[in-house]
């Protein structure tokens, strides 16, 4: 920040401001990000050992269909050309033509998105709506050594949980309540009730992880001075917790928060596979396993656009919250 | 070697470490052993029994071709492991070039190489490994290849933080002055400092790279048919889980034991060589000590004093540490009169914080204060329940800490945090309680009180914030203000404003005064007594107005002495009191001051002298208290502390 103060002139001036330095600095890095993510996607046909139509098509498809799809996808062109048209077509919404259904990718995109993110941000609720109270409670619960045992229970399954990847716990829980119980329905997208073991399936590994976070976080805040001086002033404990303690102890929650929420995004494409979920998780493996390039390129883009979304949302949300850490950062 | 070689061996020593070994070394001799032992049994096809639940010939069932499901899993364990340390492998390797390449290559590639690392950690594993599984195509090369490639931003990472430490070492930069190559500077000094850890981390790693494995081979992306892991046979018996539950639960649970025991057994390893901390056990609590000091003064004896505020006996507290219980205050006795100035000084450690928070009832568990008397304007704090005591103690007892800065909570806006007590205690509405908030910043000589109520503490100057917590104090109606090093985080202007606040407090509101300090000049500019403490006692109690000419501590005569006047010599070292004060949990027999005190003898090493009246408010602990005006230790008073065994 000393760097750019001493620079006389009007963009001195506005760099000044740590919000104005904060939001230039953070969208330089979304677009650099943006710039490596495109240019990831498009290398990836590229760095394909052998001709990508050609595995696409299989062996014993004929040599004119084959030059005819290199040529409708613009592959014969020189590279840099081809990587033009790729940019230009990803900022127009033009993601390519799918290999195997000849739909336009941007079509098949929105047809499964709204699946993927409902089921996403679902489970995300979920996981922050249980997590913290979870956490928060057991921070005060076990604080200063009391409560051993129910630490110790707390810690081990919180660790066993998390230990479980989702798309196993979603074969657990589809045997348990599935097979087993049969209360709840296995595979698909109908009615509420289909949301329950998909959304769990996802949600409790990062419960568990998030609760622990929350747990450490909150005793950290609670040994804090002002905590203290909370006490001092003789509230009541609901209120030293609640008003004081929490709202300390969610800074470094966030922070965890986007790397579950883009976690979740990735555990998407599992539990869509197990529950037979019509979202681009189910797309991009069928599509991976067909071979179908442009499809795969497109879910992979948008895949890693949620990501960068999601971590842009958080840093913002984090300089609202707690404007010294934008100030650190610059 | 043989040091380190007894580090590994710690790890067996906690039950997480022990369980997580034993399941690693089980998973990895089921690995060598379960092809060579079972490989047979798992491919044998059985057409009598195709797709079958559990039963006596397969109590696991059969798979779609009639293949013993149990065996398939046992055998499955030596490609998924291989598998998955071969993945590891490729990750840590490629992550460590990557890591260390900015500390070798040129200056710009080393910040492009970094910020693309920096780029990739934010993508999850997953997505990662999908991304390269496209690349490298589906199979099983390419899965480990994706798998590897996945998991090195997250190593590259790790090793870059690690380098960057290890680099900014001495050892370090004096090879690099002494001309050695970067390269070599890498290899010689940077790569075997980060071992350890990276090691570490790998095994955790491995752990990881098993669970996406089985992700990859179930999504039909890693091995393929004829080949199997336990990913492809959780994939095959998901079809199946109606038939056949276990064809799917139990490869699904070996990947679970097999990826937890790597994962455990990494982090216990990692809590053994130091990268995570652990915790204490602690005991039982400690017995009430008894002790004999004498009470400050009789109350009939003196019945023209003003009725205490605060009377303290026999007041000790105690904390568990990592061998057993420690007790920093033990056994303190004073009290604290209306209107009264009273000042605690000693060194830090000396407990004179622990014994006003104890007093405040504001010690928390783990700790563990006990006394034998323990009143606040006539109300017992011993065994009173907290929610009897939070009115009286919330208007009548305030409190002033010693760093402003982090006393306040930096989310509220300080006017809230002044007018919840209004709110609490007395009963005020929101908004009267944010005016009377505003009144009492006034009172403090906050400027422009009405704005500054609605500013956050870190928008307060440190001298403020230290008069907002004054002002805090004064929202109730206070008997008693507990100042502890309230000028201490403060410079020294600014220190002067906040003690002649306190006294201009005491002044107008008739509260008695307890100010904790470590600096004898300053308790003898506001307070009217002095406590003197020294390792977790008070070893004198005596008028500020005899301070100067007739205390009778070596120690508070090394206190005085400590502190450089207008007429010391600047050219001479500053006086110190020789030594330290000891641990709360190794002091000595006798007197704990004995080891500094110039007057030790054999009784001193042996005895622990009690707090003896030597005047009307005069009490010391010492068994050869100097006499006034002298540097000589006073035989006579000895003779008579010591009649009192």
């Amino acid at each position: 920040m000393t760097s750019v103060t001493v620079r006389p002139g009007p963009i001195a001036g506005v760099l000044d401001n740590p919000w104005m330095l904060f939001a230039t600095r953070r969208l330089g890095r979304l677009v650099a990000s943006l710039w490596v993510l495109g240019t990831a996607a498009f290398l990836m046909i590229h760095l394909i050992p052998g001709d990508p139509v050609r595995s696409s098509l299989g062996l014993t498809a004929p040599v004119e269909l084959v030059s005819a799809r290199r040529k409708a996808l613009g592959l014969d062109d020189p590279l840099p050309t081809q990587y033009w048209h790729y940019l230009k077509g990803v900022f127009t919404g033009d993601f390519g033509v799918s290999m195997s259904s000849n739909l336009p990718v941007s079509q098949i995109i929105g047809d499964r998105l709204p699946a993927t993110m409902l089921l996403a941000v679902l489970a995300f609720v979920v996981v922050v709506v249980v997590s913290v109270p979870l956490g928060a409670a057991m921070a005060v619960l076990t604080r200063g050594g009391r409560r051993r045992g129910t630490e110790l229970a707390f810690t081990s399954s919180s660790v066993l949980l998390a230990a479980i990847p989702p798309f196993l716990l979603a074969v657990g829980l589809v045997y348990l309540f599935g097979v087993h119980l049969r209360w709840l329905p296995v595979a698909g997208r109908s009615g509420l009730d289909s949301y329950v073991l998909p959304v769990a399936s996802l949600a409790i590994g990062p419960i568990a992880v998030l609760a622990r976070i929350v747990r450490v976080e909150m005793l950290a805040v609670l040994g804090n001075d002002f905590i203290r001086t909370a006490r001092a002033k003789r509230l009541p404990a609901r209120l030293i917790y609640a008003r004081h303690a929490l709202p300390n102890a969610m800074t470094a929650t966030l922070t965890l928060c986007g790397l579950l929420l883009t976690g979740l995004v990735a555990g998407t494409v599992l539990v869509e596979n197990v529950f037979a979920w019509p979202g681009l998780g189910s797309t991009i493996v069928q599509s991976i396993q067909a071979k179908d390039y442009p499809t795969v390129q497109g879910i992979v883009l948008v895949y890693g656009i949620g990501v960068l979304v999601v971590n842009l949302v958080v840093d913002v949300l984090l300089a609202v919250l707690d404007p010294r850490s934008t100030i650190r950062e610059a | 070697m043989r040091r380190r070689r007894e580090k590994w061996l710690a790890l067996t020593r906690t039950p997480v470490g022990a369980v997580s070994t034993v399941l690693v070394l089980a998973v990895l001799a089921l690995a060598i052993l379960g092809p060579v032992l079972w490989g047979h049994r798992a491919s044998v096809v059985d057409t009598d029994a195709i797709s079958r639940g559990p039963s006596d010939t397969h109590w696991m069932g059969t798979d779609g071709l009639g293949r013993d499901i149990f065996y398939r899993v046992l055998v499955a364990t030596r490609l998924s492991v291989e598998l998955a340390l071969l993945a590891t492998a490729i990750g840590v390797v490629a992550g460590t070039v990557l890591g260390t390449a900015p500390s070798v290559l040129p200056r710009w590639a080393g910040r492009l190489v970094a910020a693309i690392v920096n780029i990739a950690v934010a993508f999850p594993g997953l997505l990662l490994a999908l991304f390269f599984a496209v690349i490298f195509g589906v199979g099983t090369k390419g899965a480990v290849l994706a798998i590897g490639f996945a998991t090195a931003p997250a190593f590259a990472r790790l090793a870059q933080t690690m380098a960057a430490g290890v680099a900014g070492r001495d050892y370090v930069a004096a090879a690099r002055v002494a001309g050695v190559g970067r390269f070599r500077v890498l290899v010689r000094h940077i790569l075997p400092n980060i071992g350890d850890p990276l090691v570490v981390n790998a095994t955790i790693g491995a752990g990881d790279a098993l669970l996406s494995f089985a992700a990859l081979s179930f999504l039909g992306i890693g091995v393929q048919a004829p080949s199997y892991d336990w990913g492809r046979l959780l994939g095959e018996g998901l079809d199946r889980i109606y038939i056949n539950p276990a064809a799917a639960l139990a490869p699904g649970v070996a990947v679970v034991i097999a990826g937890l025991a790597f994962n455990l057994f990494g982090e216990s390893a990692a809590a053994v060589i130091g990268l995570r901390a652990h915790s204490a056990r602690i005991g039982l609590r400690p017995a009430l000590l008894p002790r004999e000091d004498v009470p400050d003064r009789d109350d009939g004896a003196d019945a023209g004093l003003s009725a205490p505020v605060l009377a303290v006996q026999n007041l000790q507290v105690a904390f568990p540490g990592r061998d057993g219980w420690t007790t920093p205050v033990r056994g303190v006795t004073f009290t604290v009169r209306a209107g009264e100035a009273v000042g605690v000084v000693g060194e830090s450690g000396s407990g004179k914080s622990l014994t006003v928070l104890a007093a405040a009832r504001l010690i928390e568990r783990p700790g563990q204060v006990s006394a034998d008397q323990l009143e606040f304007a006539g109300t017992s704090l011993l065994n009173t329940p907290e929610r009897e005591l939070r009115s009286l103690l919330g208007t009548s007892l305030a409190m002033v800490f010693q760093d402003p800065m982090t006393s306040f909570n930096p989310t509220l806006r300080v006017g809230r945090q002044l007018a919840e007590v209004s709110e609490q205690h007395q009963g005020l509405g929101r908004r009267a309680a944010f005016a009377r908030a505003v009144d009492r910043l006034r009172a403090v000589q906050v400027p422009a009180a009405q704005r500054r109520a609605r500013q956050y503490p870190h928008e307060f100057s440190g001298g403020m914030r230290q008069r907002a917590m004054i002002g805090m104090g004064l929202m109730g109606d206070p008997r008693l203000v507990i100042a502890d090093e309230p000028t201490t985080a403060l410079d020294v202007t600014v220190q002067r404003q906040v003690l002649r606040l306190l006294a201009r407090v005491r002044a107008d509101t008739q509260a008695a005064i307890l100010l904790i300090s470590h600096d004898i000049t300053v308790v003898a500019q506001t307070c009217d007594r002095i406590l003197v403490m020294y390792a977790g006692r008070i070893v004198e109690d005596l008028p500020t107005a005899e301070l100067y000419t007739s205390s009778r501590h070596p120690y508070t005569r090394a206190l005085l002495d400590a502190v450089p006047d207008l007429d010391t010599d600047r050219h001479a070292p500053l006086t110190v009191i020789p030594g330290r004060p000891p641990e709360p949990g190794q002091l000595p027999a006798g007197c704990a001051f004995a080891p500094r005190c110039p007057f030790t003898d054999e009784r001193c090493r042996e005895n622990d002298p009690a707090l003896a009246r030597i005047g009307t408010a005069h009490r010391v602990a010492c068994w050869h208290p100097l006499a006034t005006e002298t540097e000589h230790p006073v035989r006579e008073v000895a003779v008579a502390g010591g009649a009192r065994e």
